[in-house]
């Protein structure tokens, strides 16, 4: 208490308090330790998520084995667990999204750094990260209401048309369009990633030195050569990141996924037209129904390989984009 | 420092991954044990029990009625026999044993001894509010009854003032809401096999009680924009269409049971239930009694295998998926199919006539009910012989722990279970369902007395 009030003397004139004196301050470690313990609590967060789930989802692993995610049967009435076609159904969708999202968040991103007038640029970036912010839900209501519909008769069905009687390329096609299927999914993850990827997008293609730009320009190139000769070369890293981060949203994605992608079927095939589940999906709809300690574990183990696509993604895109933050940076601008 | 906190997450995973993956050492036996103990039990349980019993009830009920298979009883009375034996179950073997004794002697003693003079008890009526009783029950499970249920649950709690919540999560989750005590009751249309009455043992400390509230019918609705003509199907066509063997509606097995209708060349888009649903169980009970296709590949259960199509969640959502995609063909309960104004077809029963589901096809399927029904009252209506019979007919239960603790909650509860199976049953025909048959009520009643409350009679008799 003495030390205390000693220190609380020693306020400067304007109110400013005298900094350098305090460093050993009861209360300044105080803060420090409470400081940590929060910084800790996350990682204790983290660590029992994952404990908890191999804890849960031991019986499961433990019976199947590496057949876990390798099996292509799930079927909990006979007590077999193979995950491979929420797999494959996580990494189809995912990757349709990727597809078609990045083209456009690279060439939105391009217009707003390179083309668009000032007046224009904070509108367009609202409007775009405003798709962010929509829930999952009312993507999927959406999606059910007016996007499947849509897609199935003026996507879908043409597509079925032009390829159908075409050798190989009718695998993409097999099926009947049903408006439930990988690809509606994947169009709808493709609107839902669009934001994350379009932000760090247009954040990196911003970070080229204007000094490239010019140095191009100078030598007589059109702006679309400086475009591809200076903007995407130096940006190439960042939009790379930007995409797997998209593609880390798109793996996790839940909601609409489930609405959407029919729910059914255990067949892999790369039809687009295919129903099925994704990991995600495959646990919110089988999370209620278990019946069985296996088929409830075996859903966690689900969980537990999402985890880890996931994290792994994440961290892939994280390591990424941070180099080429730190490379720019390092240029100087 | 997110990074870091990320690379510091999976290197401990990696780590625990590893120690976890080296078994048996002193920590990971202990830390299993709560979990590996019922799961154990339960697991050897139901890889063996559900897959034997389960598949063992609906084949009687299906298959005993066209032909009662002697030689079938034997082999049927050793399986579930092994099941109670693993379970351990002590209080429950007899129950079983007379289930099992009913089922294999197929409608000899139990079945019609009782049953077939009995009428109802018509002296007790439910009028007013009972002093001491709970003012809400709750309860979760079979979309397949949700329209009546919505309906009694409305009318009851006029009677009483007593609400009654009911929240149609689907069979599948109703059982393990039971199981769990989550609920006051739970609804299925599926009956709990033998392995999941022993789980469910743990914390009721009794059998769980299957008391059949309503039958009703589940059509097969289909989606044909410019189709005015109602199609009739068989066994084998309907099959055919969940199994994707018949692909376009204009098939020449469709066609030839529907000649002059003017059917298009277009791709089936079939719809399922993608939850554990009691509808999907007595649909595929029915297509393995129908089919021998489906009976050597998806056969029957809560969920099954489907090679293909749309998944959706409950009856409202396969009405839906019904709704809104031209061409496609799904099951639901009858009053859901009327509810959308959705389209459903005549199907050929058992003594091949082909049968409109309503009220009076489904009564007179239910007119088998009292010869097929084990003492426990775990069967299934489908394919039931009579020319009037709808064959796609389905039994639903409310399901009941038997030894309640709360005394309020089981007055009320014994209370609304009367109501609903006597003056209830008034209301299933104008919703599409059909009332109970009497000899099913009568035991019905005896269940419903034989709950207990702490040792009591729960039931106050008025």
């Amino acid at each position: 208490m003495a030390v205390q009030t000693a220190r609380r003397a020693e306020k400067l004139p304007g109110g400013r308090v005298n900094l350098a004196g305090r460093g050993s301050a009861l209360g300044d470690r105080a803060f420090q330790g409470i400081a940590f313990a929060f910084a800790a609590s996350i990682l204790v967060l983290i660590v029992t998520i994952f404990v908890v789930l191999f804890v849960d989802a031991r019986v499961a692993l433990a019976q199947e084995g590496l057949r876990f995610i390798t099996g292509q049967v799930w079927n909990p009435n006979e007590s077999i667990f193979g995950a491979l076609p929420y797999i494959y159904g996580t990494i189809f969708t995912s990757l349709i999204g990727l597809l078609i999202a990045t083209p456009i968040a690279v060439g939105a991103s391009l217009y707003i750094v390179e083309y668009a007038p000032n007046w224009l640029r904070a509108p367009i970036s609202f409007i775009v990260e405003l798709l962010a912010v929509i829930p999952s839900v009312i993507y999927g209501f959406w999606g059910l209401a007016v996007l499947a519909p849509f897609l199935r008769d003026r996507v879908e069905r043409p597509l079925k048309a032009a390829l159908g009687d075409v050798p190989v390329l009718n695998a993409l096609v097999e099926g009947p369009a049903r408006g439930r299927d990988m690809f509606v999914a994947g169009v709808i993850l493709s609107i839902m990633i669009l934001p994350t990827i379009m932000s760090v997008a247009r954040e990196v293609i911003s970070t080229v030195p204007g000094t490239q730009r010019e140095g191009m320009l100078a030598l007589g190139a059109t702006k679309w050569e400086m475009i591809k000769g200076a903007v995407l070369p130096y940006a190439r890293g960042g939009i790379v990141g930007a995409a797997i981060l998209g593609l880390g949203r798109a793996i996790g994605e839940t909601m609409a996924v489930t609405m959407l992608i029919g729910n059914s079927s255990t067949k892999i095939s790369w039809s687009l037209l295919t129903p099925g589940y994704t990991m995600a999906s495959a646990i919110a709809n089988q999370f209620a129904d278990a019946n069985s300690a296996v088929h409830f574990s075996a859903i966690i183990g689900v969980a537990v390989v999402l985890l880890f696509v996931t994290g792994a993604v994440n961290l892939v895109a994280r390591l990424i984009v941070s180099r080429f933050g730190g490379d720019t940076r390092a240029t100087g601008i | 420092m997110g990074l870091m906190t990320l690379l510091l997450a999976f290197t401990f995973v990696l780590t625990a991954c590893g120690g976890g993956a080296t078994p048996t050492t002193g920590g990971t036996t202990s830390s299993a044990a709560p979990s590996a103990a019922p799961s154990t039990a339960a697991s050897t349980a139901p890889s063996a029990a559900p897959s034997t019993v389960a598949s063992a009830a609906p084949s009687t009920a299906a298959s005993a009625a066209p032909s009662t298979a002697a030689g079938g009883s034997a082999t049927r009375t050793t399986a579930p026999a092994t099941t109670t034996s693993a379970a351990g179950g002590t209080s429950s073997t007899a129950t079983r044993a007379v289930a099992t004794a009913t089922r294999t002697g197929s409608a000899t003693a139990v079945g019609t001894a009782g049953s077939a003079n009995a009428t109802p008890n018509t002296s007790i009526n439910i009028t007013g509010p009972f002093s001491g009783e709970a003012n809400t029950l709750n309860g979760a499970g079979a979309t397949f009854p949700q329209v009546l249920y919505s309906k009694w649950f409305d009318e009851y709690s006029k009677v009483t003032n007593v609400k009654v919540n009911y929240q149609g999560t689907g069979s599948g989750a109703g059982k393990n809401a039971i199981r769990d005590q989550t609920v006051d009751f739970a609804g299925s249309d599926s009956p709990m096999s033998d392995a999941e009455l022993a789980a469910a043992q743990a914390k009721c400390g009794d059998t769980i009680q299957h008391i059949p509230t309503t039958l009703g019918a589940i059509v097969v609705s289909y989606n044909l924009p410019n189709v005015s003509q109602k199609l009739k199907m068989d066994g084998d066509v309907i099959a055919g269409i969940f199994l994707e063997q018949i692909k376009k509606w204009n098939d020449p097995k469709i066609a030839a049971l529907n000649p002059g209708v003017n059917l298009p060349n277009e791709d089936i888009i079939t719809v399922h239930r993608s939850d554990s649903s009691g509808t999907t169980d007595n649909f595929t009970s029915y297509l393995t009694a129908v089919s021998q296709a489906w009976a050597n590949g998806p056969k029957s259960g809560s969920t099954v295998q489907w090679p293909g199509g749309i998944g959706a969640s409950g009856n409202p959502g396969v009405a839906n998926e019904i709704k809104n995609n031209p061409y496609a063909i799904g099951y639901v309960e009858l009053a859901f199919a009327k509810q959308n104004n959705l389209s459903y077809a005549d199907v050929k029963n058992s003594a091949g006539q082909f049968v409109t589901a309503n009220a009076a096809s489904v009564t007179a399927a239910g007119q088998s009910a009292a010869e097929r029904a084990p003492a426990d009252l775990r069967f299934k209506l489908v394919n039931a012989p009579g020319a009037q019979s709808y064959p796609i007919t389905a039994i639903t239960w409310i399901l009941v722990c038997p030894k309640q603790t709360d005394q309020a909650k089981a007055v009320a509860l014994t209370r609304m279970l009367w109501w609903a199976t006597h003056s209830g049953q008034q209301f299933a025909e104008g919703l599409d369902y059909s009332p109970l048959p009497p000899a099913i009520v009568v035991r019905a009643e005896a269940f419903i007395n034989n709950i207990t409350v702490n040792g009591q009679k729960a039931f106050p008799g008025r």
